[in-house]
């Protein structure tokens, strides 16, 4: 009993609630008293900790009160897969990104690899490296109705109803009775139809066709064609030069294009002695155009571009065209009167003029089937 | 990276036990610790049980004055489990290796000093635990709900809070025998 009302005075004393006699007594008899100072000091430690117990206990049922609510309206995750489908996945992928990373990279490293050899195996392929400058069929196809349609045209295209335009290039006069020369790979049709600068449409027979040079002969037979006496510009039978200046006029579109460059090299693709290679810029279309020096003598007939390297084009040399009426005066007497230009008349001509002059002369080719 | 005026707001009110506060944080950083749990061999039992032991580690911290944060509370509580989940991943012998690691603070320190004084509170559980009815609830209701003798006298069926108070401290000299038969005081 006396160790309760003890008890109760030292917890009275520690919580403040003595009255200040009463604490002064109590004071005393705790100096005089080391047993009670020992109990007061004992008991203050215990009451720390139970306090301190109680403290935790108390938050420990907050926050489990807190969990409950929280993860019962969702607020928290209330389950180890709440997400649905899509967490296990994230918490898979979490689980093992290291080595799908590792994975990858080997994979990675091994593509490459065996891509680095197949490329070192394999032969190249010249097709690749070179591009024929014909036009294909979708620009022509969508080009037509516009040039149709434009163009000053009263009469019926001459177009065979039913036709379909398979390519287009370029082809110019070698002599004024009609005779054009263009790129054998421009004819890839039956037939062809000619074009002019003005937009008037011929009529054209394919003569002859040389694959290996790449060059065709073609004959206007259209009434409305008419002869010309003398062309302007001669065909040039010696080689040309180096760094020769050239221009040339092509069908790249509809309209007739102009432009410039120079002879970068005597020989063509992989050393191809028939060929030159100039520096101008050529599109498809280009095919089959006249590539004239600074006098009118044409010296080339476009044939191909590199596709890897910009603006290097190839020519076959002109004297391929004497080379190929000469073999076919032997065989067909037909070729008897085609007589090449050989005097150029735009000699000393301005640039300006020279075009103009030459530019009635280079028609715009398509070939149908 | 400095503590957020907002967030030492957020600790003062924790420690004055604002259960709102401890919602919020509750609320911001359960499922970041539910994710680094369950990423590293955990359940959602076992991440509830380290997210909320890092809590009381918070609270006890922002009671204790000395408190300032020095980082944000995202990062001390992560930290904090972090420690902790290694440790008990080291009792049960399971291997630590490839455990994630993101920005953490230190916090062995203070994880000693938590686990220190758990053991203390261990102390005072089993003291309690085994003292028996009804000085248990008794003592429970004086020093934990803090209720009144008169609404003691009233719950344990005392004809007056007298004899409530003579129970009571009954009760008490039995668990701090019990109590002080652990602890020892010189330690």
């Amino acid at each position: 009993m006396e160790d309760i009302l003890l008890l109760n005075s030292i917890e009275r004393y520690l919580e403040g609630r003595m009255l200040e006699e009463e604490k002064n007594f109590f004071e005393a008899l705790r100096q005089n008293n080391p047993a009670i100072d020992q109990m007061v000091v004992e008991h203050k430690l215990f009451l720390h900790h139970m306090n301190e117990y109680a403290d935790v206990e108390n938050f420990r049922d907050s926050i489990h009160t807190i969990h409950s609510k929280l993860s019962a309206t969702g607020e928290v995750r209330n389950s180890e897969e709440p997400e649905g489908f899509t967490g296990k996945v994230v918490q898979l992928w979490h689980r093992y990104r290291k080595v799908t990373a590792i994975a990858a990279s080997i994979a990675c490293i091994t593509a490459l690899f065996i891509s680095a050899l197949a490329m070192y195996f394999s032969p190249s392929v010249d097709k690749t490296q070179l591009e024929r400058l014909s036009r294909d069929i979708a620009a022509i196809k969508a080009n037509q109705q516009v040039t149709n349609n434009t163009l000053k045209e009263v009469a019926e295209p001459k177009i065979p109803k039913g036709a379909i335009v398979k390519t287009g290039g370029t082809a110019f006069l070698i002599d004024g009775k009609g005779y054009l020369v263009t790129s054998a790979h421009v004819l890839a049709g039956s037939g062809a139809i000619v074009t002019d600068n003005n937009g008037n449409e011929y009529n054209s027979k394919i003569l002859s066709i040389d694959q290996s040079k790449d060059l065709a002969i073609l004959k206007i037979d259209d009434k409305d064609f008419k002869p010309v006496k003398n062309l302007p510009y001669a065909i040039r039978r010696n080689q040309p030069d180096l760094g020769e200046e050239l221009f040339t006029l092509g069908y790249p579109r509809d309209e007739i294009v102009y432009n410039m460059g120079y002879l970068s090299a005597k020989t063509g693709y992989k050393g191809d002695t028939t060929s030159c290679q100039l520096s101008l810029t050529a599109n498809p279309g280009n095919s089959g155009a006249p590539v004239f020096n600074k006098n009118g003598e044409i010296v080339g007939i476009i044939t191909t571009k590199q596709t890897q390297a910009e603006d290097v084009v190839f020519a076959l040399k002109s004297n391929n065209i004497f080379k190929l009426i000469d073999s076919l005066r032997t065989t067909d007497t037909f070729f008897k009167n085609v007589k090449l230009p050989t005097f150029s008349t735009l000699k000393n001509m301005d640039r300006v003029s020279q075009v103009k002059k030459a530019e009635s002369y280079v028609f715009f080719v398509k070939a149908y089937n | 990276m400095k503590g957020d005026p907002n967030e030492q707001v957020l600790l003062k009110a924790l420690a004055n036990n604002d259960s709102k506060a401890a919602e919020t944080i509750y609320k911001d950083n359960f499922n970041m610790i539910l994710n680094f749990i369950l990423n590293n061999n955990g359940s959602y039992d076992e991440a509830r049980d380290i997210f909320q032991e890092a809590m009381i580690t918070l609270y006890q911290k922002a009671k204790s004055g000395s408190f300032v944060l020095t980082s944000q509370i995202k990062t001390y509580l992560y930290s904090v489990c972090r420690r902790l989940w290694l440790k008990r991943l080291q009792q049960l012998g399971k291997t630590t290796n490839g455990i994630e690691n993101y920005e953490t603070v230190v916090v062995e320190d203070d994880v000693e000093i938590h686990e220190r004084q758990n053991a203390e509170l261990g102390i005072m559980d089993r003291a309690l635990n085994s003292l028996g009815e009804p000085c248990k609830s008794l003592l429970e209701a004086f020093y934990i709900e803090k209720k009144s003798m008169d609404q003691i006298a009233l719950m344990f069926g005392y004809t007056n809070a007298d004899n409530a108070k003579n129970q009571k401290y009954k009760c008490l000299i039995r668990l701090k025998k019990l109590f002080f038969s652990q602890y020892n005081i010189g330690e």
